[in-house]
């Protein structure tokens, strides 16, 4: 957490604009200072989920008597012949704060749903505090701020949170979830009336009357001006400093990897990373050594070493390296390769190829603008 | 400005999963803040009173042990109750709609007390439909019946509209909420003609009116007159409520459970 704090702060203060997150000069400073140092040795390669699960087993975290937060053991979603979540493993330890990162369709709002009881996995098991979903939050353990809907017109925003606050056995007062919200002064209007951030504050307000273990929030600055953002991830960040466990959702690299310690890539239903955020970035880093090379096959590029990816495309060979150095000192001492050009791949760029659609890495249906490209 | 958040240990699941007379209480006032449905509930029934009930032409005629403005009144205080808690029940069509079924669904609020609620919801308005029905009544003082009359049919039309509350909740799980009052307004109208609400069923050929005695309210109107009229109690009204009864709430039960699976 110490680590990062200077890019929370700079990224906190920074224009969160839903256009461009990592297109700012500002973000990529920050990154391209940083990436460096994560390659250089401090964290040796990303740490994936497969890593983790073995480490730390699949039913019980450091301290046996304290289950994870969540659970995630093999879980599959079908809807007919969609196949939403493809085999997720995910242990979230309690006090961690968790980016579910990812395009649209990736299966977030899907995964958050089966942690809410609010589906039931086709294949898996899901557990929250060691127990069912439901149990969880009849308790009082869970709550979340849904992606859209959930509001009655008719109520007012004060009666919307205190109809809330008295289906829990325990729940905080309802002027301060308001407060805490950013919504007293409005607590007396129709929520018909309100705006869309208006309401994104209501929602969070009505999370916060159980005084949740874990807060789930699927992309909840949706619709929030700047300043609104700002508040609401201060806000998040202090109950994160108290303990509180948190998941949540969003499009936005830069939200990720300004608000969350750890964070979850997800793309078309499986985890393709999962890390601190600089692990994460040093992932979605590197640099990429193109050469040209007839003759040789995809295998043999493999074993390149410090080859991390690799594309044929006839004569010409994409590597993607971190140390790139080391790539191109064994193509051009140990292969015949020739034209030899090593270009930097920008955050965004590797975002795209860890999220985007495999083949077609020029993905439109992410957020971020498509920048430049090979 | 919070505390560390609460133990799990510590944490307990609500009583009676949720229900609450300050939720029950929260849900009668957005109810009651719906013009419609207070036209629909309280006004209309009051005002079709007024227009028939009180026609010097037959309003004084006797009819078992009162007379024809009090059987009139009671229609129509049934008419009121079942409109109330057939629109009671069928909120929840307009809940499913803006996704609050899914946000309860995150509460501790179990299934059976968030039905719980959407009944006695059904019933506050039901009962306020009847109370002002009554009332016009009383102040216009056309309707006569001996006072246990009055207040054995009152509760009887209150009670039985619970039937209609059943109706609502199967209505509001089957249609989208965009056209759920008209088709509700429209069947509800359709029933107090086969149930005899607004012209006597003697008036109907015999061929209708056979038809007439299987429709919903034919059963709960003829009960809900008979501490008024006296005479013979049949057990075909018993039988069609018994029926009526059945139907409405098993198909309730059924999409509810469709509902919670799919969503
Ligand atoms: N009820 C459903 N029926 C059919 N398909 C569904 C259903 N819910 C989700 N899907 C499909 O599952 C996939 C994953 O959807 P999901 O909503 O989980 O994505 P997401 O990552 O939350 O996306 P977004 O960023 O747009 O919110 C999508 O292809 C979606 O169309
Ligand atoms: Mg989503």
């Amino acid at each position: 957490m110490g680590s990062t704090s200077t890019t929370r702060a700079s990224a906190g203060e920074s224009n969160l604009s839903m256009v461009s997150p990592v297109g700012r000069g500002g973000q990529l400073e920050v990154f391209e200072q940083r990436a460096p140092c994560a390659s250089n040795g401090s964290v040796e390669k990303p740490v994936t989920m497969r890593d983790r699960t073995e480490v730390m087993g699949s039913s019980g975290g450091d301290d046996p008597a304290m289950p994870f937060a969540v659970n995630l053991l093999g879980v599959h979603k079908s809807f007919g012949t969609v196949h939403a979540v493809k085999g997720v493993d995910l242990a979230v330890r309690p006090g961690e704060v968790v980016a579910f990162l990812g395009p649209n369709g990736a299966g977030k709002t899907s995964t958050i749903d089966m942690i809410l009881g609010l589906t039931r996995p086709s294949v898996g098991k899901v557990e929250v505090y060691g127990m069912g979903p439901r149990q969880a939050i009849s308790r009082g353990l869970v709550s979340a701020v849904m992606q859209s809907g959930g509001l009655l017109k008719d109520f007012t925003v004060a009666e919307t949170v205190a109809f809330t606050a008295k289906l829990f056995a325990m729940s905080r007062p309802v002027s301060e979830v308001l407060e805490r919200a950013g919504i007293s002064d409005i607590a007396g209007r129709r929520v018909g009336k309100c705006s869309g951030g208006e309401q994104q504050r209501l929602r969070f307000a009505m999370a916060l009357l159980p005084d949740p273990e874990l807060l789930i929030l699927d992309e909840p600055t949706q619709g929030m001006d700047v300043e609104g953002r700002r508040d609401f991830w201060r806000s998040i960040r202090h109950d994160a400093d108290r303990g509180r466990t948190i998941v949540f959702a969003t499009h936005y690299l830069e939200e990720a990897d300004a608000y969350a310690d750890r964070i979850v890539l997800i793309r078309k239903g499986e985890i393709v990373a999962d890390g601190t955020a600089s692990e994460v970035k040093a992932l979605a880093s590197g640099r990429t050594v193109r050469a040209t090379l007839p003759g040789m096959e995809e295998a043999a590029f493999r074993a390149v070493p410090g080859a991390e990816g690799v594309e044929v495309r006839g004569d010409t060979v994409l590597i993607h390296a971190s140390d790139s150095d080391t790539v191109a000192r064994y193509l051009l001492t140990s292969t015949a390769a020739r034209d030899i050009e090593i270009t930097a791949r920008g955050l965004e760029e590797a975002f795209l190829a860890l999220t985007g659609d495999g083949d077609n890495r020029a993905d439109d249906r992410l957020d971020t603008p498509t920048g430049e490209r090979r | 400005m919070t505390a560390s958040p609460t133990s799990a240990s510590e944490r307990k699941n609500p009583q009676l999963g949720g229900f609450s007379v300050a939720v029950l209480g929260l849900e009668v006032r957005r109810l009651l803040r719906n013009r419609r449905t207070m036209l629909f509930t309280l006004i209309f029934p009051v005002f079709f009173f007024l227009v028939f009930g009180l026609n010097a032409a037959y309003a004084n005629q006797r009819v078992g042990h009162g007379n024809v403005s009090a059987f009139i009144m009671i229609s129509m205080a049934l008419y009121g109750a079942v409109l109330a808690t057939t629109s009671g029940g069928a909120m929840v069509s307009v809940e499913r709609a803006l996704g609050w079924s899914r946000q309860l669904r995150i509460t501790p609020l179990s299934p059976a007390a968030y039905i719980a609620i959407k009944m006695l919801t059904a019933l506050v308005l039901g009962f306020a439909s009847v109370l002002v029905v009554y009332a016009a009544g009383l102040i216009v003082g056309k309707p006569s019946m001996p006072i246990y009359a009055w207040v054995t049919t009152g509760i009887c039309v209150w009670i039985g509209s619970l039937l209609f509350a059943a109706f609502g909740l199967f209505v509001g799980y089957l249609l989208p909420s965009e056209n759920v009052m008209q088709v509700i307004g429209f069947l509800l109208m359709l029933f107090s003609f086969g149930g005899g609400l607004f012209i006597p069923l003697s008036q109907f050929s015999s061929g209708l009116r056979t038809a007439a005695e299987f429709t919903p309210l034919y059963g709960l109107n003829q009960l809900v007159h008979y501490p008024l009229v006296g005479g013979v109690l049949h057990w075909t009204w018993v039988a069609n409520l018994m029926v009526w009864l059945a139907v409405f709430v098993a198909g309730a039960i059924w999409l509810f459970r469709r509902d919670t699976a799919r969503v």
